[in-house]
């Protein structure tokens, strides 16, 4: 286990001894504070423990590194992640995962707005509710709502899935509610699974929305969709 | 009968307002209920650097011999907060312009161009390709809102980072790449389906406003190990405080385009109407770096209708650092060639005005992902083309500064220049020819 302690070590070493080549283990880093940019441009299979809350990025453009946060986490957590997982145990800021390509990110509370913002291949599994504009513009990927979303979900959205078991406020353009069939049960299982939320939650309980691809192509009469 | 009807008739008369553009734009809006997309910079009339002149040596200034004393172009971007800065050989750099805008051979053709002599190329909104890393010997890798083909492995073999919150012909605005362009491989770069109309946000997805952007250079450079260069390039709208928030940002480089910078494509009515001539952002830009001490230190990239050597010193000396070239760049390599006056024709336009260049169908082979036309596109010749021209800038540049007695072009100063308008005179903030008056400066 490598202890590092923020409040007696500058992020930049705790960021740097991340990115020496090789390096792999357990890491717990104490005192966060709420610092930006912990933990980010990691690309090594190293566990990383936060405890206590982080500001921006944390764990941004993530690979093959498993972050866990044991507080909130704010605005862009995990963003533009390429592979590996990041894991908030408490809640999220805005644009949670956002542009994420690969990975799995993991929030136990609710995330803010925005949440899978230009997501590009990202999973994203929330457990508590999502703000407004949750998967705008949403390229690939699947984002999971245990709770409730916030108005105009998956707005402009193009091939990204997204799994709301609450309430939507409001579908934003272009987004519709598609058949959840047994392809995307047996998908929302191995999400759930992998959040480690393994038989906890009832598959069937989920509605699918997805992209209705009609502003693929601009035309004059969707004008009123832009 | 009468008089004849030329005697009750006056000659047809043109409105100055309703001309022949305004009338077919009308008819055209008319006719398909789309607004006029195209490539390039702002096409109107504007002040620019041909309303400047250089004075030269007289009996208080004399000048250096011009093949004889030595008159350097070197330019180091980076040393404000950079552990690796770059050093270009010659003050003009290539601007951001994405493959799937441009073909992989015209891609291939500006890093070798720039590689040549010395300079620096820069990927655009589609990310990096492999081609244009291994021609470039100095790259400069975008942040976009859009995020496409974003990755830390290109970040991290890139020279340099630019995060790009706008651009001069169209500050406010998102990309845009219509479905002629999104080829197989332009879609899977930018995980996208094949063929559809491409929206690229005008916001970053995850920073607003100049608080924001401080972190969000923070964590670019954590993840680089603060070795890398930052830029941040604005469309030039407000540039004295862009340029100051820019600074407060941390930013080692601000690049401000003006409007007559170009785009792969873009609403004729934003291109046209929405951001300031080039020529009137430098000097803000640089009252706000002398106010906060950084000038010389935080780098000017100046770019936006950029065409020569005498363009490039006029920008220098009213304080850039270096300037940037897109539009110049792709004539250099034969973008609207006379060549193909014939294929132009058929196209509806003619070699010079040809500015449809989201359409796909550039004959030349730099504006298309058409396999067929991007073929004829050269990359080596096509490169050593743009080489030859980088260093006609270059020698322009140092032919003008020699003539001021400046042995670095970077001692180029206001003081060197006067306008020819008043416009000009204003913007710019140098005298009127022939005069002591510079409007606004309350003498």
């Amino acid at each position: 286990m490598t202890e590092f302690d923020l409040a007696q070590t500058s992020l930049r070493e705790l960021n740097q001894a991340l990115h020496e080549p090789g390096v792999s283990g357990s890491w717990r880093v104490t005192n966060p504070r709420g610092a930006h940019a912990v933990a980010v441009g990691i690309d090594a299979p190293v566990e990383v423990d936060i405890e206590g809350h982080v500001g921006y990025y944390c764990a941004g453009m993530n690979k093959r590194a498993t972050v866990v946060v044991h507080g909130n986490a704010g605005p862009g957590v995990a963003e533009n992640m390429m592979s590996g997982e990041v894991r908030v145990k408490g809640d999220a800021s805005q644009g949670a995962g956002a542009t994420g390509c690969g990975g799995l990110l993991v929030i136990d509370g609710n995330a803010s707005a925005r949440c899978g913002i230009s997501m590009k291949g990202i999973d994203i599994v929330v457990k508590g509710s999502v703000g407004h504009l949750s998967a705008f513009m949403a390229q690939a990927g699947n984002l999971v709502v245990l709770g409730d979303a916030g108005e105009a979900l998956g707005d402009s959205i193009y091939e990204a899935k997204l799994y709301v078991r609450g309430a939507v406020t409001s579908l934003g353009a272009d987004c519709i509610e598609k058949p959840l069939r047994d392809e995307h049960k047996a998908e929302l299982r191995a999400l759930l699974g992998a959040a480690g939320l393994n038989g906890a939650v009832e598959v069937g309980s989920f509605r699918r929305y997805g992209s209705a691809r009609k502003l693929y192509q601009f035309h004059i009469d969707n004008i009123g969709s832009y | 009968m009468g008089a004849p009807d030329r005697w009750i008739h006056t000659p047809p008369r043109k409105s100055a307002s309703f001309d022949d553009a305004a009338i077919a734009e009308i008819r055209r809006a008319a006719a398909t209920g789309i607004y006029d997309i195209r490539g390039a910079g702002a096409k109107r009339k504007l002040p620019h650097f041909d309303d400047l002149l250089f004075l030269g040596a007289s009996i208080s200034r004399y000048p250096l011999e011009g093949y004889r004393e030595k008159c350097g172009t070197d330019v180091t971007i980076g040393t404000r907060y950079a552990s690796k800065p770059i050093t270009l050989k010659i003050p003009v750099t290539i601007a951001g312009m994405s493959f799937g805008s441009l073909s992989a051979q015209a891609k291939e053709a500006l890093g070798r161009g720039a590689s040549t002599v010395g300079t620096s190329t820069t990927t655009g909104d589609g990310g990096m390709t492999n081609e244009e890393r291994q021609h470039s010997s100095i790259l400069v890798y975008q942040v976009l809102p859009s995020r496409y083909g974003m990755n830390p492995d290109d970040l991290r073999r890139a020279d340099a980072i630019e995060v790009v919150v706008g651009q001069g012909a169209k500050p406010g605005g998102g990309g845009m790449l219509l479905g002629q362009k999104i080829s197989k491989r332009v879609a899977e770069m930018r995980v996208l389906p094949e063929g559809i109309d491409q929206r690229s946000a005008c916001r970053h997805p995850d920073w607003t406003g100049p608080d924001d952007l401080e972190i969000k250079i923070h964590e670019l450079r954590e993840i680089t190990d603060w070795e890398k260069p930052v830029y941040v390039k604005v469309g030039a709208s407000r540039p004295y405080y862009d340029t100051a928030l820019a600074v407060k940002a941390g930013a080692d480089a601000v690049v401000m385009d003006g409007m007559q910078g170009g785009t792969a494509a873009t609403q004729d009515v934003f291109i046209e109407n929405v951001g300031i001539p080039t020529l009137a952002a430098i000097p803000p830009a640089v009252q706000a770096l002398q106010e906060l001490g950084q000038h010389r230190k935080v780098q000017l990239i100046v770019s936006g209708g950029i065409r020569n050597g005498a363009d490039a010193a006029k920008a220098l000396a009213l304080g850039a650092d270096a300037v940037s070239i897109g539009t110049a760049a792709l004539i250099a390599l034969g973008d609207n060639d006379p060549h193909f006056e014939e294929e132009y024709r058929a196209l509806g336009t003619t070699a010079g005005a040809y500015d449809d260049w989201h359409e796909g169908r550039d004959p030349v082979g730099i504006t298309t992902q058409d396999p067929v036309l991007a073929a004829r596109l050269d990359p080596v010749l096509a490169g050593r083309k743009l080489a030859n021209f980088l260093s006609v800038m270059a020698l322009e540049v140092q032919t003008i500064a020699r003539a001021c007695g400046k042995s670095h072009v970077h001692n180029l100063e206001p003081e060197d220049l006067v306008a020819l308008t008043v416009e000009a005179a204003a913007m710019a903030r140098v005298p009127l020819a022939g005069t002591n008056w510079i409007p606004g400066a309350g003498k």
